[in-house]
């Protein structure tokens, strides 16, 4: 990639025994928003943390903007704005003090008035920080992210935990950001996140990139299947289903039967009479069409959220 | 220098939105003042400016306690690594840490002054500018002590243990809540080897004996040795994220910034003066004097006894 502003070379990181990141590479252009997918441990925070300069990582190599993480030093950290996965600010801090705060340190003059309008927190801008609810928190953290006009914004989980309107509003929070160019990389392991918001998608697993491109490149190793989604009463032997009818892939998930078909009609009648026949009983069913999360199974065997 | 400046105006704010720095700072040291005075000073008099001398010793000294709590809560909440994507480095957070500390000081050491000169009926206020300085350089040295305790330690339950531990040996040892020459003989040497013995031993001296800072030489250069060794010792093993180990090398640092502690000591100990000075200063303090029985006339004449 010619305009990669965020180059990453096969990453490795150890935790004791546990190898965190066993060679992660991938490249993001200027202006995009790329996302690592994966479940929890997979090695995302871990990513970008390196890339933060919170990390350092066992080896490979890892450069934003042309400036290496770990000893750009202040420079690097002028480019960049981050929110973090675990982080807080004191209690007693109100709002527009901790934006004048940061902005101070980063020694710029941001309009805070402005920030706090974006961020809807023009109302909580003398509250303090311990007062305010998770989605206000997490607003004031982007908007702190933002403080100093970086050039590339790293998001870690920026919706974990959040109910779904204020994950909506995060959203929003992200869109603008794209109009705006700004580079970004957020790690998410939901998948509707990753769907609606990334250019571009690594779903990583057990510290390796598995598969990477746009949402709609990773569905189509999906292409022209539905996903249906069965429990039974019985559990049918490994591979029993895969016998029927437009099948083209089935797997067990989590005590649920997925299959994967060409041809959804003539699969279910199919299953029902194989289940008639073999004297089980079907008690649910969910058609959908493929999914990253079916990507993620197909290539992994698990649901993400395992 | 700026950013240094800017968080510590943010860790003042932080403070007077703190009721525990009120108690802490102003109140209980009040309390003690009052507590000590009425059972060792309650005729007034210069035991008065003795019993301030430890009240004193003791606010400063309680930096250390306050600091080090601090900065492992702001640690294990995640507050440190917050700031550590800001482009500010780990000398900027330890200076805005000691600067705060020491303006917040001040105000608690003048109120416990002017209440044993106004209240307590405390004949002399002392040399000031000696007191001043010798509480602000405290003040750095030990909320740089507390600094380190705060690296060193993992957890919040072992800063309180680490703390206890210097808390009491300071407190015990160091003339604060027992008068030096009341130690055993083999105590009193070992309380040479604390930066915190010549903290009160300065400030009895210049709150009793009136002696400028021209002549608190070795005072200063302990209490200004152990803050500038902290110092380097807390940059050397800061610690942005709780998780961080501390490198091999750091502890070795931890440990080689005690050897001028040992040496001092151990040049006191073969002068053998200042503890000579400690039981002086205590003598004549306590000795029963005309002065004393008319406490509640002031008088500022200098100090009778300074042997230095």
């Amino acid at each position: 990639m010619s305009d990669a502003i965020i180059q990453v070379r096969e990453l490795t990181k150890r935790y004791g025994d546990v190898e965190a990141l066993r060679g992660v590479s991938f490249e993001i252009a200027a202006g995009e928003i790329f996302g690592l997918l994966g479940p929890n441990g997979a090695g995302k925070t871990t990513t970008i943390e390196i890339l933060e300069g919170m990390r350092s990582a066992d080896g490979g190599t890892a450069t934003v903007c042309g400036l290496d993480p770990q000893r750009g030093g202040a420079e690097f950290k002028r480019t960049i704005g981050a929110v973090l996965q675990s982080t807080s600010l004191p209690d007693k801090l109100r709002v527009s003090e901790a934006l004048a705060l940061f902005g101070q340190l980063y020694d710029c003059h941001p309009d805070t008035a402005t920030l706090l309008r974006r961020f809807g927190l023009e109302e909580k801008r003398h509250a303090f920080y311990g007062k305010l609810s998770g989605g206000q928190k997490q607003r004031l953290a982007i908007a702190l992210a933002l403080v100093n006009e970086p050039r590339v914004v790293f998001l870690d989980e920026p919706t974990a935990g959040l109910d779904p309107q204020v994950r909506r509003e995060i959203y929003a929070i992200i869109e603008e950001l794209r109009r705006e160019k700004k580079t970004v990389l957020l790690t998410t392991h939901y998948i509707e996140e990753a769907e609606r918001l990334c250019d571009r998608v690594a779903i990583v697993d057990h510290g390796l990139v598995i598969a990477h491109g746009t949402p709609r490149e990773l569905k189509q190793r999906s292409a022209g299947t539905t996903r249906i989604e069965v429990s039974l009463a019985r559990a049918v032997p490994d591979g029993e289903l895969r016998a029927l009818e437009g099948v083209t892939d089935c797997r067990d998930v989590d005590g649920r039967t997925v299959l994967h078909s060409t041809r959804p009609p003539q699969t279910i009648v199919a299953l029902v009479k194989h289940l008639e026949s073999s004297n089980n009983e079907l008690q649910s069913l969910e058609i959908a069409a493929p999914s990253l999360e079916d990507v993620f199974i197909e290539l992994t065997g698990r649901r993400l959220r395992e | 220098m700026n950013h240094a400046w800017t968080l510590t105006l943010f860790r003042l704010r932080l403070a007077m939105r703190n009721r525990a720095f009120l108690v802490f700072g102003i109140v209980i040291p009040l309390v003690f003042l009052f507590l000590f005075s009425a059972v060792f000073a309650s005729k007034g008099g210069p035991a008065v400016a003795y019993v301030l001398a430890s009240v004193l010793a003791m606010s400063v000294m309680g930096s250390f306690w306050g600091l080090s709590q601090q900065l492992v809560i702001f640690r294990e909440q995640g507050i440190l690594r917050r700031f550590r994507l800001a482009p500010i480095g780990a000398g900027t957070m330890l200076v805005s840490s000691i600067a705060s500390n020491l303006i917040l000081m001040v105000p608690g050491i003048a109120v416990e002054i002017a209440v044993a000169r106004w209240v307590l009926h405390m004949d002399r206020v002392g040399d000031l500018l000696s007191v001043f300085v010798l509480s602000g350089l405290g003040a750095v040295t030990f909320a740089t002590l507390g600094l380190v305790v705060a690296s060193v330690a993992n957890s919040m339950m072992e800063t309180q243990v680490i703390n206890q531990l210097l808390w009491l040996s300071f407190l015990l040892l160091s003339g604060v809540a027992i008068p030096l020459p009341n130690l055993p003989r083999w105590l009193q040497q070992v309380a040479l080897f604390l930066p915190a013995t010549y903290l009160v031993t300065g400030l009895e001296r210049a709150l009793i004996e009136f002696v400028p800072l021209t002549r608190l030489g070795a005072e200063l250069a302990s209490l200004g040795g152990s803050a500038l060794l902290a110092f380097f010792v807390c940059q050397q093993i800061f610690r942005w994220e709780p998780e961080q180990k501390m490198p091999r090398q750091a502890k070795l640092w931890v440990a080689a910034a005690l050897v001028p502690f040992l040496l001092l000591g151990a040049w006191e100990a073969s002068r053998g003066g200042r503890l000579g000075e400690a039981r002086t200063i205590l003598r004549s303090t306590f000795a029963e004097r005309p002065a004393q029985r008319n406490a509640a006339a002031p008088s500022n004449a200098p100090a009778p006894t300074d042997k230095r």
